[in-house]
């Protein structure tokens, strides 16, 4: 009796849906035939090339011939085309062999039933229990090749030219091929002097801009928060609507604005201080002044959240906790700091965890304000207030040193995963989710 | 008593002076965009904050200069915004639906990757997604321009969206699985009605993006025709700000007056939606 079974795997193995059709459900066989079908004639035209692409990167590059003594220019390989559609290919392959997996698994279930005596579902019925039990995974289909497609493979990618030399000026297709190198792209951003220098000021400035960027606009709202939601003071709603302004404004426009305010020759600023007698700042010119200058724009542009996130928790207090603190004789300080201060924190860290690894990948607070200006003689490419992402893009567009920027990007992830992860876990709707209801 | 309300008074008067400060700061820049809007001349300087006189012909160059198509590239922008948030929206529902809802076995799995690669620095992808466009011919179209949009929705919104759909009772769907109702059935009947200040919420922050972001409508489409207007300014900030910044002030105004306009109907959901995936007990 175990026959069976076995043969419809084996059958399936062999070729997809004869399993299936040994089973005598012959449109569910037809369908994997089809697919198997469709997909050896892919292979078969495509996928030696892609294996030889991923280890190769190519063989010749373009370069000149002499025919008939006229030297012709001759197409060769370009590597970074031959990567991607290399990894196209083998994700497609992932995803057949898949579908191979799923096809032997049904093929054996189904001829376990068999043996059992039992009828095997009719079509009809197999779509009836896919929607009925297999709903959620059906449902992931089609979210999930997106993801595949326009954000896996990309990151696959990025982080396979970390370890090629693609880079400007001497390994550029298609005038040139690409190798791989092993971690040396890694070694020479971590080690060699001149890459060294750069990677840890801008670490160091990054790192010194996240926390401080995260610090101020949430104390700064919290600020705010208490001074409107204070007792006393009217129109609350209007002052809310008011200090939320700076948040409507897409940030594309409000910085772009902001460069032109703080601008050190003409920027309404400058002429302000001008005119009470001051001298001017070199808001946006001066190392030290742009990076208190985006410092203070940020601030302007990230409090108004902190504010709305804040009043919102401030709302859920409960009343009697104030009133306890006040029967046992509390001063408005000790109140703010025992029962406030706490229950903001509580339940607004995860939050805050957040926006600090945000901050980290802060691009367009820098990049669209000074962008990454004023130059730094000393650096490789960057500017004094430059971020890491925003030095990464610089290196991307206008350098075209990829294999460097991949590798920054991929240093970044390890940040901010770390981060994200550490929070993620610690927060109690992971951890007991299914105890909500 | 009588040093204790003199002390109130002080208080409040000193929490208005400093609101009063606050709400200037918040309002000054937008105010003083929208006067540069309306100012004659092309310069950046000027003597006062309201300009002696009024003029609209920066917004008429806007829309009629052959220079800047920018009639064309709002109606770019709104397509593209329009068909981006849809399939964005569904395909994120469709998400986190699934993973609120069933309890299927990459199910942990499936929230730790979506976390993790939402994790990954946007343009790090740049390169990868311009060569895949250009290995399927669809560099500088708008359909390249909405997948990728997308595509990326759900990576941004599942777990929000998620947080809000736990809240909605189970019982619900336990009651109308009695009547007899499909899974679909639950899902079009029970969940989207009840979940509507979510959808909003994620619908406008779909639309939105499209509005303002310049780094991959940038890398993607190549002619003026087929620009969106982030790009647009983002181009005209690079070449004629200092030459022309009232016009750059036309078009920033332009921009922002429908987004704030959302963002007012928006305004009670932005805190739940802040609040749902974050601070879940």
């Amino acid at each position: 009796m175990q026959r069976h079974r076995t043969r419809a795997a084996i059958l399936s193995t062999i070729f997809m849906g004869l399993g299936q059709i040994y089973n005598r459900q012959f449109i569910k066989g037809l369908i994997f035939l089809a697919i198997e079908a469709v997909s050896v004639y892919y292979f078969i035209g495509n996928l030696g090339r892609a294996i030889w692409g991923i280890t190769s990167l190519g063989d010749a590059a373009s370069h000149f011939e002499k025919v008939k003594g006229i030297s012709k220019l001759v197409p060769g390989d370009h590597s970074i085309y031959i990567l991607i559609q290399s990894l196209i290919t083998l994700l497609v392959l992932i995803v057949i062999l898949m579908a191979w997996y799923l096809n032997i698994k049904d093929a054996y279930k189904i001829g376990v039933e068999c043996e059992a005596g039992l009828q095997s579902n009719t079509f009809k019925q197999t779509i009836r229990y896919i929607l009925d039990y297999k709903f959620a995974q059906s449902f992931l289909i089609l979210p999930s090749i997106g993801i595949l497609f326009f954000t896996v493979m990309p990151i696959f990618f990025m982080i396979m030219l970390a370890f090629t030399n693609y880079a400007a000026p001497n390994h550029l297709p298609p005038a040139k091929l690409v190798d791989w190198v092993g971690f040396e792209t890694f070694r020479n951003l971590l080690v060699l002097k001149t890459w060294s220098h750069t990677f840890y000021g801008v670490l160091t400035w990054t790192i010194i801009w996240a926390v401080l960027s995260t610090v101020t606009t949430y104390f700064g709202g919290l600020l705010v928060a208490l001074l409107v939601s204070q007792r006393g003071i009217r129109f609350k709603g209007m002052w809310r609507v008011i200090l939320i302004v700076p948040y409507a404004v897409p940030q594309l426009i409000s910085l772009l604005l902001m460069r032109n305010l703080f601008n050190g020759q003409f920027g309404p600023i400058n002429q302000y201080l001008r005119y009470f007698g001051m001298g001017g700042l070199p808001w946006l010119t001066d190392p030290f002044w742009a990076k208190v200058t985006v410092i203070v724009v940020n601030m302007w542009v990230g409090i108004p959240v902190s504010m709305l996130l804040i009043m919102g928790v401030l709302t859920t207090i409960p009343r009697d906790m104030y009133e306890a603190a006040e029967v046992d004789g509390a001063t408005a300080y000790q109140k703010f700091r025992i029962v406030t201060l706490p229950m903001i924190l509580f339940s607004t860290a995860p939050t805050l965890i957040m926006q600090f690894a945000g901050n980290i990948n802060n691009f367009n607070a820098i990049f669209l304000l000074t962008g990454g200006n004023p130059v730094n003689g000393d650096y490789q490419y960057a500017g004094s207030t430059d971020l890491l992402v925003t030095w990464l893009y610089k290196l991307t567009l206008d350098q075209n040193k990829n294999n460097m920027a991949s590798a920054i990007g991929i240093i970044i992830f390890l940040i901010i995963a770390s981060f994200s992860l550490y929070n993620y876990r610690r927060t109690k709707s992971f951890k007991e989710e299914d105890m909500i209801q | 008593m009588s040093g204790r309300k003199i002390g109130n008074f002080v208080r409040l008067t000193a929490s208005y002076i400093v609101l009063i400060a606050l709400s200037i700061a918040a309002l000054y820049p937008a105010v003083w965009i929208l006067m540069a809007s309306f100012r004659p001349g092309k310069s950046l300087y000027s003597k006062t904050l309201i300009p002696e006189q009024f003029t609209l012909a920066h917004y008429t160059e806007l829309f009629t200069s052959p220079v800047y198509m920018f009639g064309t590239w709002y109606a770019n922008t709104f397509k593209i915004a329009l068909f981006s948030m849809l399939i964005g929206v569904v395909l994120t529902l469709l998400t986190s639906y699934a993973v609120s809802r069933f309890r299927f076995r990459a199910r942990k799995t499936a929230l730790s990757v979506v976390l993790i690669l939402g994790m990954f620095p946007g343009f790090m992808s740049m390169i990868a997604i311009y060569l895949l466009l250009k290995e399927f011919n669809l560099l500088d179209t708008h359909i390249a321009l909405i997948l990728v949009y997308a595509s990326g929705a759900p990576l941004m919104g599942t777990f929000i969206a998620k947080g809000y759909l736990d809240t909605i009772p189970r019982s619900l769907d336990e009651a109308a699985r009695i009547d007899g109702a499909s899974n679909f059935g639950i899902f079009t009947r029970v969940i989207l009605p009840l979940s509507r200040p979510m959808i909003t919420y994620m619908a406008l922050t779909q639309f939105v993006g499209p509005w303002v972001d310049f780094i991959f409508a940038r890398l993607i489409l190549r002619t003026k025709e087929n620009w969106t207007v982030a790009v647009g300014m983002w181009d005209m900030v690079n070449t004629i700000t200092n030459s022309n910044f009232t016009l750059f002030s036309a078009g920033a105004v332009m921009i922002s007056v429908p987004i704030m306009i959302l963002f007012a109907f928006l305004q009670r959901l932005l805190v739940d939606g802040l609040t749902a995936g974050a601070s879940k007990g």
